[in-house]
């Protein structure tokens, strides 16, 4: 294999289920060309902190539409945003209720537990 | 603390919102009865449905003249010898009146010259499967039963709801158990008829081509019940799931829409077509059954004649960019942000694991050996046999969960409202309430059994790796532990992880032991040590929960009815009974606490 330095994306992960307390952890993934921002997340949740939020279901195929979250500011699905070897700032959709971490309310109100 | 669980009235509980839920509630909903649809993830999102690309297999007859019996003919040969009759037979019988019924409701399938068109599937005999342009037809299904849900009052919505177990009372079941994920609210669910339909297991393994959430749910609520599942053996791997180069924001099965339309060459790692050499010359059309192109493409890898990332390479190089275009359009964009130009290059495919022939035991209409328990979809076991046609699950999707449906709505109007009692749910409540320091890495164990699940149970097995894979499967069971973490109140993934983990690894176990005592090669179960496909084993293994160890039994697949309705040929060859216990079966390993 390469003796190369192993590239390093690091994500900034907002955490927490208050939004009035803002609380970021950072966390380093080995990064390979051709990941997405869920791959990485995914990484770290079975490498290194099994308690971050996020939602997903479908994986790769941007089928189930779950998986929106802030990338540096900007709204994108993780499982399409690219992971790059830098910096990367994710936080939970501004404009939705937050549940924890990068999970918001995205269902519509008729298909939430709280509608009667 | 004690938490007093939130109860929730329904006639009908359906669980899991893909087609076969979907359309299992709207049509007990017709019939009269006050619907709740839950599903542990959002709504009509997650499972398979939404991730289904093209062919939905269905004797219209309007591409060419065709007949539900023929259809039918070719679903039994797919199986080898293992197709449940009945339940075969009414999956082809009823599929052109949903086919029908989704097209007046807009789902809007592929048309040509004014009618429905459709095209050849491996293991089809003439263009049956329609398909909704382009690669969208799971998102176009998931999208039109929504918005007839929505027009329907009586059918309540509830996501993020996972079901932990279902509810028995006097061998009857009355309803569910479960939390609310989002904020960790305990739920019990009272119900007159209950309907499974949460998909398959394909999560199982490390690749797979489903949404995270189809870890076998269905079958170990099932199981952990009382209910008897079958076939629990057949897995299906779809032989040409994507392999390199990574490319995201498309479906790991994309190349197969590309090959109905396309043809396209499968080539080993020395660029050789070898299909022909494992009993099918393709000559550029795409005819190999999943059976058989899984095993040519394992062995062409083990041969040292495989692709650079372990599988074959497929090549659309013959097509132009043209005809690229015309037949995938925007896909093809997709293609190119990927930097993927199929003019230019081959890609790398490998076996994934794609789709569930096993499940619970069912008749024709729906219904388990438990009073007030249905199944619909890829919860149920023995309509595709050992192997399943192309295009036939989400055909299964529309007519079991439709047929479903129906009847958990006749036996809502005939009985009282149940009243489950927290004693009846005591266990899943100590589950819920459990207040335990949080164990390993929950992530980390699903990955595991991801990867055992991969080396020992994946399309080509032995004993050696079978029995191998039964142990690391209940060396986690013991890490895990009978607790799961404790209450961290709203999204607690570990606390989910743990729940879905509990029954990943039942599952895992009922299809490694069930693996392991079929000692012979038929359809999706390939023995390496067992090479022959032997008439003494046409039958059924049903495994069964019995006093927390699993129990496996066998019985004949045999016909004991011709149904005049479907006038079909029998099956060429096939012995019509095998004597029971023919072959010598122990009861199951010992199992563990769940």
């Amino acid at each position: 294999m390469s003796q190369e330095t192993q590239q390093i994306a690091k994500l900034k992960i907002w955490r927490g289920t208050d939004r009035d307390a803002k609380r970021f952890d950072s966390y380093e993934v080995p990064f390979e060309p051709g990941q997405s921002v869920l791959d990485g997340l995914r990484w770290l949740r079975i490498n290194r902190d099994a308690s971050i939020a996020v939602r997903f279901s479908c994986i790769n195929a941007n089928a189930c539409k779950e998986c929106m979250i802030q990338l540096d500011g900007h709204t994108v699905y993780a499982c399409t945003a690219r992971l790059e070897p830098r910096e990367m700032t994710l936080t939970p959709l501004p404009n939705k209720k937050l549940i924890r971490d990068l999970v918001t309310e995205i269902a519509p109100p008729s298909e939430r537990f709280a509608a009667k | 603390m004690i938490i007093d669980p939130i109860i929730i009235d329904t006639d009908v509980l359906v669980v899991g919102s893909g087609a076969a839920g979907m359309y299992a509630a709207i049509e007990a909903a017709r019939g009269g009865a006050q619907v709740l649809l839950v599903d542990r993830s959002l709504i009509g999102r997650g499972g398979a449905t939404v991730m289904a690309q093209m062919t939905v297999a269905v004797a219209l007859g309007e591409e060419v003249p065709d007949d539900p019996a023929n259809h039918y003919r070719d679903t039994i040969a797919a199986g080898r010898g293992l197709c449940d009759e009945k339940l075969a037979q009414f999956l082809c019988e009823d599929a052109p009146d949903c086919i029908r019924e989704l097209d007046r409701w807009g789902v809007g399938w592929a048309r040509k010259d004014g009618h429905i068109t459709a095209t050849t599937a491996p293991g089809h005999d003439r263009p049956r499967c329609v398909y909704v342009d382009f690669i969208n037809t799971g998102p176009a299904v998931s999208k039109t039963l929504r918005m007839q849900m929505a027009r329907n009052p009586a059918i309540r919505k509830i996501g993020d709801l996972c079901v932990i177990d279902l509810v028995v009372s006097d061998g009857e079941v009355v309803g569910a158990i479960g939390y609310h994920v989002g904020s960790s609210a305990p739920v019990i669910i009272a119900a007159k008829a209950t309907v499974l339909a949460t998909g398959g297991l394909t999560r199982l393994f490390g690749r797979n081509s489903a949404s995270a959430n189809m870890g076998g749910d269905g079958y170990a609520l099932a199981l952990r019940a009382g209910c008897p599942l079958i076939d629990m053996e057949f897995v299906q791997f779809f032989p040409i799931g994507h392999l390199a180069p990574r490319l995201i924001g498309m479906d790991p099965i994309m190349w197969d829409p590309f090959r109905y339309k396309l043809g396209g060459r499968l080539l080993n790692g020395r660029m050789e077509e070898f299909t022909s050499a494992y009993g099918s010359d393709e000559d550029g059309r795409y005819v190999l059954t999943r059976d058989l192109a899984t095993y040519a493409i394992i062995k062409e890898v083990e041969a040292g004649r495989g692709s650079p990332h372990g599988g074959a390479w497929l090549s659309f190089a013959h097509c132009s960019e043209a005809a690229l275009r015309e037949a995938f359009g925007p896909v093809i964009d997709r293609l190119a942000a990927n930097n993927i130009d199929l003019t230019r290059q081959p890609v790398e495919v490998a076996p994934i694991a794609h789709y569930h022939m096993g499940g619970v035991e069912a008749d024709a209409t729906m219904a388990t050996e438990l009073p007030g328990l249905y199944v619909a979809g890829e919860v149920v076991g023995g309509a595709n046999g050992a192997n399943r046609l192309s295009g036939n699950a989400l055909t299964e999707a529309f007519v079991f969960g439709r047929r479903a449906g129906t009847s958990a709505g006749e036996r809502a109007r005939r009985i009282a409202q149940q009243r489950p009692r927290p004693r009846h749910a005591a266990a899943a409540l100590d589950l819920l309430r459990a207040d335990t320091s949080a164990r390993g890495n929950t992530a980390s164990m699903i990955a595991r059994l991801q990867a055992i699940m991969a080396m020992g149970v994946g399309p080509l097995r032995n004993r050696a790796n079978l029995e191998c894979a039964l142990d690391d499967v209940a060396a986690i069971a013991a890490e895990l532990g009978t607790l799961p973490p404790r209450r961290a109140g709203a999204f607690d993934l570990e606390r989910l992880d743990w729940f879905d983990l509990r029954n990943m690894l039942t599952v895992a176990h009922a299809v490694a032991a069930a693996a392991v005592k079929r000692t012979e090669s038929r359809g999706a179960h390939q023995r390496e040590d067992f090479p022959q496909m032997l008439p003494q084993w046409q039958l059924h293994q049903s495994v069964r929960w019995r006093d927390g160890s699993l129990e496996i039994s066998c019985a004949p697949n045999f016909s004991d009815a011709s149904d005049p309705r479907l006038d079909s040929p029998p099956l060429s060859g096939r012995k019509e009974t095998v004597e029971r216990d023919s072959v010598s079966l122990q009861g199951g390993r010992s199992g563990w606490r769940s």
